[in-house]
């Protein structure tokens, strides 16, 4: 009997600690307060726990870890299986880093059906966690699409006026998108009899599915689509800017913080995983779509006149680099591309606080309405700038590293990517510092805006770790780099059997 | 009947065959005791009493079904088999009917119905499907099935002053009958052709020989039969008008437990007889079904009529499983069923429950606009038809979501993989309406303030029990799926007691000419 350790448990610990106390909340009195400090307790709890993983991670190990393997149903053959490795580990850190975060924020702005609200944020996280310790391919699915309820009811329930719309068209893409994906996963079950992304992942690489090849194609587009629907790629996009405008900032914090990343995870464990060659033969109109999405989301980003599709369609800009970085198949393209999901997790999270915190005290994200906030709002404006900086990628702050990588790695492929691309960050100066000029430069055009406070004290506690991480992100991106290499290196490894066929041949 | 059987003209039933019938002996007993009791007892307490007197005869009708269990074989001449697969099904029949009388307290005394009769036809056409469920023998198994309908006949009828449940009663007679009708010219036909009705007998034949033309026939005839019991396209025209009118309870039972019943048969017909020709029949209805049933849900505003165009668009997923044809995927398909058929009865009793208790006296609150900031005035009845609406979506962690994965899963591994994209793309069309009743509950405020009612007693452990049955089902689904898949094997191999080898033939591979 080996009774099981805590290397065992933890990620289902993790996993499932906010979904303990999110069936607790439900037991608990309508009384506000308590709601907010109980969800602030589980959700820091599970950060606590999260911390363990990357403390007791084995960096220079390429193989999952702390992993899990039960089976769960017999017949069909479904495991709880789970495992992290060095990119999904950043991944569970940002969602459990981020959520105590949202807690905060949401302090003050929620104020109708608050329980209702933490309910669905933790459990929010719980399905979160789970896409990325997922393991086996039906508890991948399954909180795949756990994610997709506590979303769409965030947004509807406590978003802004179009909210029905904009929750409605949120789910309706994904859940149409990612039964293509289910009909992907049903295929390799019934051909492998077996749900688990290891053994499937063996039997392709040895080539040992007799139909493989000939639905290899359509397997990739079926995976391939519901992630390029997540992250979202143009021309996938146009649920984003809607689901972002109308949701509460928790919603949108989360939503670009970690659920985006869900699809370029997704990407990156499934699609390059389990069809390399395929990846490999759909690469260039990837690479342009990615493209198309950078310089698009960026140029589109630029005419906004509301701050917070501003900030949508920059994520549009930014997701576009993680897939170019995926799909170069370079080791400094995938290092860069985990970077910048991190990176733009970390700060356009904080992007999307700050502009929550606007819209507290104006009720609008309208970039006219303000102006000469710099004199009123110091602080805040302080805090902007660095968060904008931080996202704009400059030397020594997080967006600068993973944007770098991602452009080398684009370059070694093919260089017209690479200098497509380089003009992504310039772009990306442009409307941000542009924005930045018109609410907080010049003088205070709207007389309301004079006698706005500062960033409160719970405002405080929910930006500046996010500054934080950006700061210490930049300055030693090793910490980070150090667990994701080896992993990337991993997941090159078929790529790199592949290039070195072709040489020979 | 007898005629068919000659060796066993004298027959003599003993003991056992009582047994294996006693589900049926104890609900048809208790039936008739509420009939009686009805004038007896005091108009006024007689609502409370007559119901707890049938929701104690549905458990000791559960019991006997497990004492019945443990002595599986044949009764009655062969024309009964008790085994895992029936058993299962009578479990589920009865099951519900449970619930649906559970649920039924609070509604039969807001609507001002009387109540005997009603619990006693519940009681009595469960006794048809129980039969159904158990019957070996084609003409048996049209007796069951006149039974059920005749009982679901009369109870769609109850809201006796209302117009619309009149129509939706007659209605459901007229058709229902037509149907029944060529179920039975099935039968005769098949009977024609292979010289029985016994399904083992036939089975054994049809594999023996060459197959007659009047066996396509038949096989097309009995399905049309059976497809109008379950609401399968181009049969459904019917299901709407009925389930609007009909008493929203009734329609949470006769949604589920008939037309469970109905597919015990189905599978039978199609499996155990291993059919032949049926394949591009039953492919075309699933296809059809869940198109027509999706896309005609999402223009309802009346939630009864929505949820009756879902039951059409379930219907058509479960007979995706019926698309599969050689034996060796044929347990997977018959385990796939049923197991839907046991998710789906859970969640849609559920949500009948939740909107007969919404309707309030006269069945007045029923559009989608009565539902209007329902979350926000009674939120627990709000989370709990959201749970049965999210499972009836098939999101993950419901026994919907399983029900629909373990379906598609045995249809991808029969490579029906046109039939699966149709349906994998047919419910996340599905998922739209059901969203929209989640959106009218929880994202618009109300215009109307609609009064609700506390929940009693009743209808809160019919609640609890579907949710329970339905997380159940979504999360650790193992043992029903397990007893899911005994039963498939022991639904084709099972041999009457009179001829053993017919074990063996009916699991080698047949000379089915489909596809």
């Amino acid at each position: 009997m080996n009774s099981p350790s805590l290397d065992s448990l933890i990620l289902s610990l993790v996993t499932f600690a906010p979904l303990v106390g999110a069936l607790l909340l439900i037991f608990f009195p309508r009384r506000d307060r308590d709601i907010r400090v109980f969800s602030l307790v589980v959700s820091l709890l599970t950060f606590v726990l999260s911390v363990h993983l990357p403390v007791y991670f084995h960096r220079s190990q390429m193989e999952f870890q702390y992993e899990i393997d039960r089976q769960w149903i017999s017949s069909p053959n479904i495991h709880y299986h789970m495992g992290i490795d060095g990119i999904s580990l950043w991944l569970v850190l940002l969602t459990t880093f981020l959520t105590p975060l949202c807690v905060l924020i949401s302090w003050k702005s929620v104020h109708d059906r608050v329980k209702e609200f933490f309910i669905l944020l933790l459990i929010l996280e719980t399905a979160l966690i789970g896409v990325f310790t997922s393991l086996d391919l039906f508890l991948f699915y399954f909180f795949w699409e756990a994610t997709l309820i506590p979303m769409a009811l965030l947004i509807g329930i406590f978003g802004h006026e179009r909210k029905v719309y904009a929750a409605v068209k949120f789910f309706m893409y994904t859940m149409i998108a990612s039964v293509f994906m289910l009909a992907g996963i049903l295929w390799l079950y019934a051909h492998t009899g077996s749900f688990d992304f290891l053994v499937i992942r063996d039997r392709i690489w040895t080539s040992a599915i007799p139909q493989f090849p000939a639905a290899a194609q359509w397997l990739f587009l079926g995976f391939f689509i519901a992630f390029a629907v997540k992250v979202p790629l143009f021309p996938f996009h146009t649920w984003l800017p809607d689901a972002h405008v109308e949701a509460p900032t928790a919603g949108s914090v989360l939503l670009a913080g970690v659920l985006l990343k869900m699809g370029t995870y997704g990407m990156l464990r499934f699609n390059l995983g389990l069809f390399p060659e395929q990846a490999r033969r759909n690469a260039p109109w990837i690479m342009v779509l990615a493209l198309i999405g950078i310089i698009y989301g960026a140029l589109v980003a630029m005419v906004q006149p509301n701050m917070k599709k501003l900030i949508a369609y920059s994520s549009v800009s930014h997701l576009g680099f993680v897939v170019l970085g995926i799909f170069s198949f370079t080791q400094s393209g995938l290092n860069g591309a985990m970077f910048v999901m991190l990176a733009h997790g970390v700060s356009t999270g904080a992007l999307f606080m700050l502009a929550g915190a606007l819209h507290e005290r104006r009720h609008t994200y309208e970039i006219s309405e303000f102006g000469g906030l710099a004199a009123p709002m110091p602080v805040y404006a302080t805090t902007y700038l660095f968060i904008v900086l931080a996202s704009v990628g400059l030397p020594l702050l997080n967006g600068f590293i993973g944007e770098f990588l991602v452009l080398s790695g684009a370059f070694q492929d093919r260089a017209i990517y690479g200098i497509l691309g380089a003009t992504g960050v310039i772009w990306s100066a442009c409307y941000l510092l542009w924005m930045y000029q018109r609410v907080f430069f010049g003088k205070v055009t709207h007389t309301v805006n004079n006698s706005l406070p500062d960033l409160l004290g719970f405002e405080k506690a929910a930006v500046w770790p996010c500054a934080i991480a950006a700061l210490v992100m930049g300055v030693a991106p090793i910490l980070w780099l150090a667990a994701i290499e080896p992993a990337a290196q991993f997941a090159l490894g078929p790529f790199v059997q592949m290039a070195s066929k072709a040489v020979i041949q | 009947m007898m005629a068919m059987l000659p060796a066993q003209a004298q027959f003599i039933p003993q003991g056992t065959d009582y047994l294996r019938i006693l589900p049926e002996l104890v609900l048809s007993v208790f039936g008739i005791v509420i009939m009686v009791m009805e004038p007896l007892v005091d108009e006024e307490k007689s609502q409370k009493t007559l119901g707890l007197i049938a929701l104690v005869g549905t458990f000791v009708a559960l019991v006997s079904t497990w004492y019945m269990g443990q002595s599986p074989g044949l009764a009655f001449a062969g024309t009964v088999q008790v085994d895992s697969f029936s058993v299962f099904f009578h479990f589920l029949v009865i099951a519900i009917a449970a619930v649906v009388i559970l649920s039924s307290f609070e509604y039969m005394a807001v609507q001002k119905i009387r109540a005997g009769e009603y619990y006693a036809l519940i009681l009595l056409g469960t006794v048809g499907m129980g039969l159904m469920s158990s019957a070996v023998e084609l003409v048996l198994i049209f007796i069951a099935l006149e039974i059920s309908s005749i009982s679901t006949y009369i109870l769609a009828g109850f809201r006796r002053h209302e117009g619309a449940s009149s129509e939706s009663s007659l209605k459901y007679f007229l058709l229902g009958s037509f149907a029944t009708a060529f179920f039975l010219y099935g039968v005769a036909l098949m009977f024609g052709a292979t010289g029985s009705t016994n399904v083992a007998l036939i089975s054994r034949d049809l594999q023996s020989g060459s197959v007659p033309l009047l066996v396509y026939v038949a096989t097309a005839l009995m399905l049309v039969g059976l497809g109008f019991k379950v609401a399968a396209a181009p049969l459904h025209i019917w299901t709407p008008d009925v389930y609007e009118g009909a008493p929203a309870p009734v329609v949470g039972f006769m949604s589920t437990a008939p037309k469970a019943a109905a597919f015990a048969v189905l599978l039978r017909v199609v499996f155990a007889i291993n059919a032949p020709g049926r394949f591009w029949l039953i492919w075309v209805a699933a296809a059809l079904s869940m198109t027509l049933g999706n896309v005609g849900a999402l223009v309802q505003t009346n939630v009864k009529r929505l949820l009756a165009y879902s039951s059409i668009a379930h219907a058509g997923y479960i007979l995706v499983a019926f698309a599969m044809t050689s034996p060796d995927n044929s347990p997977v398909g018959i385990s796939a069923v049923m197991f839907y058929a046991a998710s789906y009865a859970a969640m849609n009793v559920g949500a009948f429950a939740v909107v007969s208790h919404f309707a309030n006296a006269g069945e007045r609150y029923v559009t989608l606009e009565d539902y209007e900031g329902l979350g926000r005035s009674s939120p627990l009845l709000a989370a709990t038809l959201t749970m049965f609406l999210l499972s009836l979506i098939g999101i993950p962690m419901t026994g919907g979501f399983f029900a629909k994965f373990y379906v598609f899963s045995a249809a991808l591994k029969a490579n029906l993989i046109w039939l699966t994209l149709i349906g994998l793309v047919n419910s996340a069309i599905g998922a739209y309406y059901y969203l929209r009743v989640i959106v009218v509950m929880y994202m618009r405020e109300a215009r109307k303030p609609v009064p609700v009612t506390p929940v009693p007693a009743g209808l809160a452990t019919a609640l609890g029990l579907s949710v329970l049955a339905t997380l159940y089902l979504g999360i650790l689904p193992n043992r029903v799926l397990r007893y899911a898949q005994d039963s498939a094997q022991a639904l084709i191999s099972h041999a009457p007691e009179a001829a053993p080898d017919a074990a063996s033939t009916a699991q080698s591979t047949s000379a089915t000419p489909s596809r």
